[in-house]
């Protein structure tokens, strides 16, 4: 029963350690989730702004944050941070290196990307919106903050729910990529379990299908607030 | 701006391109094929087809493919059976293991691609085919498969980009391509930020004309669905009024 004595609680098992990284992958998950969406939301109203240098540099935004391997931006963000962080220390009299957290910037490399998936979620999700609506409001004298407000944004988080739900599960397997900034996480705790355990193939099977719930949940959840937020509207295609 | 160090990193990632470039082909070559058999099961009237299928896909999909690819690399290693057999030779390889998993992976997402393009052909065609009698292979190729991979084509393209960008994964199992020369340039010489610029170059020069390829098959698969151009009046006519 060596395999119940290792994934278990007790003092060789993994099991509480396991299950701490499946917490940490979700809460860096959502923080980059949170990132993205403050990020997203400037691009998409960057991409659909009347300024076309504006336009150019969301477009340059997605352009280079969806075409470039993710694992290159967490390095990006991880080595350059850590540079810059090291520099400030310098100034302020600390001297040696100085790493960047790795849960800052895993959350902020992994939101930088998510941004960029997000941007092109919510531009979609505001095109939805009849423009009849928005000019009907302008019409009766309503001020565009109370616009965004009260027509469009109600409007946008529907449209995007279904959207969102795929960047999620993008970030989520994203974040496991994290695991090379250190941070132990699932994908870091499973390797050192399978590491120093040498069970390879049954860590990771395990990490695996942690994930598996991860994403299936998050799944049902997505799921349930579509059908939430499409209370009050008639039956269309394509919907839960 | 240093131009003497931007220059040799850039020569060191381009002798990298062809180890992406062959995991990126290998792939999705296999990938491809692999996605083929999935979505034949997925949509097969046989139960255990079917289900095998299904959860193929939601393994495949719902897990990262960095685990996938350790599982790959690390996990089949420590079985004796796998060790001693004919296939170790090949398995001990890095590149042939992220090839293996890379190939895994993209089957799961374009098996799903490929069922949507399937269920874009209209019922009424392959009735209308088979009350002319054709049946078989040749239904598939002349109406089934036409048509599937036309509406499957824009999210095939989506999923070749992020294949593109998987790749770089390679590097966590000591596949030296182009990110993972990128990495040991950065941890030689902390200059991260000419490196990075050098790498996503590259990778957006790679996904920039793989893109235009597919636009180009795109346009050529539509051809019949465009309007026919207007032929502007040549400057004959123009001249002389159109001939009677």
């Amino acid at each position: 029963m060596e395999f119940f004595e290792l994934l278990g609680f007790g003092a060789k098992g993994w099991g509480a350690l396991i299950l701490t990284g499946m917490l940490l992958t979700l809460c860096v998950t959502l923080a980059s989730l949170a990132i993205g969406a403050l990020i997203g939301a400037l691009i998409a109203a960057a991409k659909l702004s009347d300024i076309w240098w504006f336009r150019v540099l969301g477009t340059t935004y997605t352009t280079i944050f969806r075409g470039v391997p993710e694992l290159l931006i967490i390095y990006l963000i991880y080595f350059g941070g850590s540079t810059a962080v090291t520099a400030i220390g310098h100034a302020m009299g600390i001297e040696g290196f100085l790493g960047m957290p790795s849960f800052l910037a895993g959350a902020l490399a992994v939101g930088l990307i998510s941004g960029a998936y997000q941007a092109e979620v919510y531009r979609g999700a505001y095109r939805a919106i009849p423009r009849g609506e928005i000019e009907a409001a302008s019409s009766i004298g309503m001020p565009p903050l109370r616009c965004l407000r009260r027509i469009i944004l109600p409007q946008v988080l529907r449209f995007a729910i279904p959207g969102l739900n795929n960047v999620w599960q993008l970030s989520l397997k994203d974040s496991a990529l994290i695991s090379v900034t250190g941070l132990a996480e699932l994908m870091r705790t499973t390797q050192v379990a399978a590491g120093s355990t040498r069970q390879y193939f049954m860590f990771y099977i395990v990490g695996g299908l942690l994930y598996l719930v991860l994403t299936s949940f998050s799944e049902r959840v997505f799921n349930s607030a579509e059908r939430r937020s499409n209370k009050s509207m008639p039956r269309g295609m394509g919907q839960v | 701006m240093d131009f003497e160090f931007l220059f040799s990193t850039m020569k060191a990632l381009l002798e990298a391109t062809p180890t992406t470039l062959g995991l990126f082909s290998l792939s999705v070559f296999f990938g491809c094929l692999l996605a083929l058999v999935i979505v034949t099961m997925r949509v097969s009237h046989n139960a255990f087809a079917r289900n095998f299928a299904k959860g193929y896909i939601f393994v495949f999909r719902g897990s990262p493919l960095l685990i996938q690819m350790f599982l790959v690399f690390y996990g089949l290693g420590q079985f004796g059976v796998i060790r001693h057999s004919f296939v170790w030779p090949a398995l001990r390889e890095p590149f042939v293991c992220a090839v293996l998993s890379l190939t895994l992976c993209t089957a799961g997402y374009s098996a799903e691609i490929f069922r949507s393009g399937l269920r874009a052909v209209p019922p009424g065609e392959v009735e209308a085919a088979r009350a002319t009698g054709m049946s078989g292979f040749l239904l598939l190729r002349r109406i089934i498969a036409p048509i599937a991979l036309r509406h499957a084509l824009p999210a095939y393209s989506t999923e070749i980009v992020l294949m593109v960008k998987s790749t770089a994964l390679a590097s966590l199992v000591t596949v030296w391509e182009i990110t993972g020369v990128a990495q040991r340039l950065i941890s030689q010489t902390y200059r991260t930020m000419e490196v990075f610029l050098c790498a996503a170059a590259l990778y957006l020069l790679l996904n920039f004309i793989i893109l235009q390829v597919l636009a180009i098959l795109e346009n050529r698969l539509n051809r019949h669905h465009r309007r026919p151009t207007e032929r502007k009046p040549s400057v004959m006519t123009a001249l002389f009024g159109a001939r009677p």
